[in-house]
């Protein structure tokens, strides 16, 4: 039977939420790690059982849980983060040298072949690699080393290196997004790393289209379309149709370009989600009303999605890696809130009801698919 | 035994309940009961001092006997009190957060 899970981090604690196929009936179960903040919970494609998920706090430090038996159960695995080689420096907010210092996993993208292998990117910017179910972890020092990361600087949230996109089509090449940096590419498997940055245009910067120091908030790829990509930069919704090379803005007639989440529906690579939010100041929707937009055109022309979300009072956020779509058809889309709610739309977006109300904070939504 | 005293979430990570009892051969300094614990627990290790430098994490404290540890050197000896098992070893997290 047909099942869907959704894997929730928040500020006090991860939720696995589980319904079958018509997603009508939600189970909550959790908090795991009660209490404490996960950032990013994520399964393997390719054993849906084994889940990574990243513990993060000013306490204890980091601390990395795998789950072999769908997220029941589970397990800390290694914590250790170390760089390969002197560390060296970035820029600091006031654009001084400060040394790079491991803080914390943001995000993991496990393999899409091997459930023993997983990515995860982290804050002071870095990739990491474990090929032992996180018991090691050993950074891509191409990464971090390539010759612009002196230049990069921290966003708000620090900086982290916060998404990680696979080519499933070709494991030799896969996508980063850091904040404040950009897009990187590596066609060798991530031995060599060169920013794809443009087109991109940052006002908040000197030479607002430089190639280093955009605010990339998300990036999104649909699976079988990988030379197209789309981006919630921390202004302007993005598009590349040459993997990276050269981007174009679609934001069209968004109420605000301003943004975190970005996702691509599961069967329509031209048909795009995204959540406006009102500014860079303000970090809430426009005018007290919760909306997904989505386009069915790649971009220009966006539609509000508001049925059976809150459109008045609502002053939530919706952080960059809360966002996912399940692969059943009709396409279920799902995000979370600050404010702790999940919600979900089993059509496609057109409507939505909220699977859990009252969660703390919302750090991140994943789904998996179960056949 | 040596007794230690861990906090909540430790414990949860550790599986074990508030106080645990360690062997701790030789002098009994921060480090040695440190050593016997993460040896004992692996899953703490990274959690209560740095993996690279085994400086104590910044929001953690030792406290034991009455008195305030954690600027000791690591490799001093600790109160008679807690050699001997009398008084546990508290590792405290600093009372902040939201």
């Amino acid at each position: 039977m047909t099942e869907v899970r959704v894997l929730v981090g928040t500020h006090k604690g991860a939720f696995v939420l589980t319904a079958d196929g018509k997603r009508k009936d939600w189970r909550v179960d959790g908090p795991h790690f009660g209490g404490l903040d996960i950032y990013h919970v994520k399964g393997s494609p390719v054993d849906p059982n084994r889940i990574y998920a990243s513990q993060v706090g000013d306490w204890f430090g980091q601390v990395v849980h795998r789950s072999d038996d769908g997220g029941k159960t589970w397990q800390a695995v290694g914590n250790a983060f170390n760089y390969d080689g002197p560390p060296g420096q970035h820029q600091w907010y006031d654009g001084t040298p400060h040394p790079w210092e491991f803080k914390r996993v943001w995000h993991f993208e496990p393999s899409p072949t091997d459930p023993d292998s997983v990515f995860a990117g982290v804050e002071d910017a870095a990739l990491f690699r474990s090929t032992d179910g996180g018991t090691s972890w050993h950074e891509l020092p191409g990464m971090r080393g390539q010759p612009s990361g002196r230049q990069w600087m921290p966003g708000a949230g620090g900086l982290c290196l916060h998404t990680i996109v696979l080519d499933r089509g070709n494991p030799n090449r896969m996508y980063v997004a850091i904040s404040a940096a950009g897009v990187f590419r590596t066609d060798d498997g991530g031995e060599t790393w060169a920013p794809k940055t443009r087109g991109l245009t940052s006002d908040f910067m000197p030479d607002p289209t430089a190639e280093i120091g955009h605010c990339v908030h998300r990036i999104a790829m649909h699976p079988d379309r990988p030379k197209t990509l789309f981006m919630q930069k921390h202004w302007d919704v993005m598009r590349s149709d040459d993997e990276g090379e050269s981007w174009y803005e679609v934001s069209g007639n968004l109420p605000s370009d301003f943004g975190f989440v970005i996702d691509v529906h599961a069967h329509e690579p031209e048909t795009v989600f995204v959540v406006p939010i009102k500014s860079d100041s303000e970090h809430y929707p426009p005018d007290g009303k919760l909306r997904v937009y989505r386009s069915r055109t790649g971009g220009y022309e966006w539609e509000a999605l508001a049925k059976g979300l809150p459109q008045k009072d609502c002053y939530v956020n919706i952080l960059r890696d809360a966002m996912a779509v399940d692969a059943l058809d009709p396409c279920g889309v799902y995000f979370g809130t600050t404010g702790g709610q999940v919600y979900a739309s089993p059509d496609g977006g057109n409507s939505w009801t909220a699977i859990a109300h009252d969660l703390p904070a919302v750090y991140s939504v994943e789904v998996q698919t179960l056949r | 035994m040596i007794r230690v005293i861990l906090p909540h979430h430790l414990c949860n990570l550790a599986g074990v309940g508030k106080e645990v009892f360690l062997q701790v051969d030789g002098r009994v300094t921060t480090e040695a009961i440190l050593d016997a614990l993460e040896a004992a627990y692996p899953m703490l290790r990274g959690t209560i001092r740095d993996h690279g430098t085994g400086a104590r994490r910044p929001m953690l404290r030792f406290f034991a006997c009455g008195e305030d540890l954690s600027f000791e050197a690591a490799d001093a000896p600790l109160p008679e009190g807690v050699a001997s098992g009398r008084e546990p070893f508290r590792i405290v997290g600093a009372i902040a957060g939201g």
